[in-house]
């Protein structure tokens, strides 16, 4: 059956019609065409699909749509301001943590997450906290550099 | 998936009452067990009823000598909660990843009874009673067997009471991709006695009364050396074999009491 779906993504009011079924990277993707958050494994592990649902990272691949109404969803697309990066994309292009991209949406919706919740994290605690997030490409190192220089531009104080 | 219908619940009450109106209904609490099984079209319910947005299980209370977590209490709120009980927390936060600990339920997780889910191993392990809509059950006659607890047909987990033990600590092995254990062992000193409750290893948790009994004689790993559990009956998969889950079920419970000692794990309610 088909319902409409209405909730705040990147601080807009958005509604789409779906199922009760869709899951919410799918209304994200194909109902309100951001495709910035991807889909890497469709089964909870990659991490490909992280967004932010009322503040707090998420698999949006393990979410339905329908759960997710009335919340307020942050993805990838809503993290710049305009033309200018947000500090943590700037540190991922300035420190090469991505090849072909594929897991970098998703990398830095966690990221943001942990610097939330601890801003100056050490490396062992930005690889923990990554558990979630595959990469097939950089082998992680670059990643984790991008993460630490991001965590430096945003401390209290700096950039 | 199959198609099925949404309901979002407000209270327990309209939860318990919906679910009892439904042809083949189902709980959604954090949905990170129920939404990959109905993906993989493991399960086909008439109706879901999400538990999202009920306040009442989302409470956390602490009585003198018990913490209460509402059994809509995410992984992550529970490993924030270290100053309560730190065994309890630490195993809160070692469950599958960050991103899974913000949406999976302390409800969910023992309602579903993996036999390699860590939160079953700290019920039995700190003599835990499940609360329901309805009654109360001893965590020891909770867990029944593979995927199967005491719950009644549309009966809901409301909260779960953790007695504060003296010692405690958990450890496990995981799975490296997946985090679940391959063994996870829960050991604790408690007002009531000694309790060793093991995860991963069998259908379902269980508790070891040989060292529970060697325990109470001398809280030491070396106390533990010699006993090692018989290997009738563990799981037997890719991941690891009889005899080496009835190996690791001792080392962790070693482990487990070398961390219990080490910590300052004491009653802090
Ligand atoms: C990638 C990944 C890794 C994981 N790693 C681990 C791990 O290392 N250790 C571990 O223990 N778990 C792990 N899990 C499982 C995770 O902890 C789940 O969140 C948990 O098992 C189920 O909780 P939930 O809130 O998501 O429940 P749901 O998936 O919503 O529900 C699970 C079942 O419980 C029922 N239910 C839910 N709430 C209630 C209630 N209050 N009363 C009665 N019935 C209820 C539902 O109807 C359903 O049958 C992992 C999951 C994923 C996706
Ligand atoms: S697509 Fe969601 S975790 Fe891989
Ligand atoms: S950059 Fe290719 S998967 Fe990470």
């Amino acid at each position: 059956m088909t319902i409409t779906v209405s909730m705040t993504v990147n601080g807009e009011e958005r509604s789409g019609v779906c199922e009760e079924r869709t899951l919410l990277v799918t209304f994200l993707r194909e109902t309100l065409r951001l495709t910035g958050t991807h889909v890497g494994c469709d089964t909870s592990q990659c991490g490909a699909c992280v967004v932010h649902l009322d503040g707090d990272s998420v698999k949006a691949c393990t979410i339905l749509a329908v759960q997710a109404a009335g919340r307020d969803v942050t993805t990838i697309e809503g993290i710049a301001d305009g033309d200018t990066l947000h500090p943590m994309q700037q540190a991922f292009h300035e420190n090469h943590g991505l090849q072909c991209g594929f897991c970098t949406p998703g990398m830095i919706m966690s990221a943001l997450d942990l610097l939330k919740h601890n801003p100056s994290p050490t490396e062992r605690e930005i690889r923990d906290h990554l558990e979630g997030n595959f990469c097939r490409c950089t082998g992680y190192h670059n990643i984790v550099r991008s993460i630490a220089a991001a965590a430096d531009m945003m401390a209290p104080g700096e950039g | 998936m199959y198609a099925f219908r949404y309901h979002r619940a407000g209270s327990i009450d309209e939860a318990v009452r919906l679910h009892g109106s439904c042809e083949d209904p189902g709980y959604l609490a954090g949905g990170h067990t129920l939404l990959p099984t109905l993906k993989m079209r493991l399960a086909q319910p008439s109706d879901l009823i999400d538990l999202g947005d009920i306040d009442a299980l989302k409470h956390t209370a602490t009585t003198s000598g018990a913490l209460t977590i509402g059994a809509g209490v995410r992984h992550n709120d529970v490993a924030r909660m270290s100053h309560s009980i730190p065994a309890l927390a630490g195993l809160a936060g070692g469950i599958g990843d960050f991103q899974v600990r913000n949406r999976g339920t302390l409800g969910g997780s023992i309602a579903n009874a993996d036999p390699a889910a860590d939160y079953p191993a700290a019920c039995v392990g700190l003599g835990a009673t499940v609360v329901t809509d309805r009654r109360q059950i001893a965590a020891d006659d909770f867990f029944v067997d593979l995927f199967e607890t005491a719950l009644e047909e549309g009966e809901l987990v409301t909260s779960v009471i953790f007695p504060a033990p003296r010692r405690a600590a958990y450890m496990k092995f995981p799975n490296p991709a997946s985090r679940y254990a391959i063994v996870g062992v829960f050991v604790a000193w408690t007002d009531s006695g000694m309790r060793v409750a093991v995860t991963g290893a069998g259908a379902s948790v269980f508790r070891v009364a040989d060292m529970e009994a060697a325990l109470a004689r001398d809280f030491s790993p070396d106390a533990l050396a010699d006993i090692r559990i018989p290997e009738d009956g563990l799981n037997n998969d890719i991941h690891a074999t009889p005899d080496y889950r009835a190996h690791l079920v001792t080392v962790m419970a070693r482990r487990a009491v070398v961390r219990a000692n080490a910590s300052s794990d004491g009653v802090r309610l």
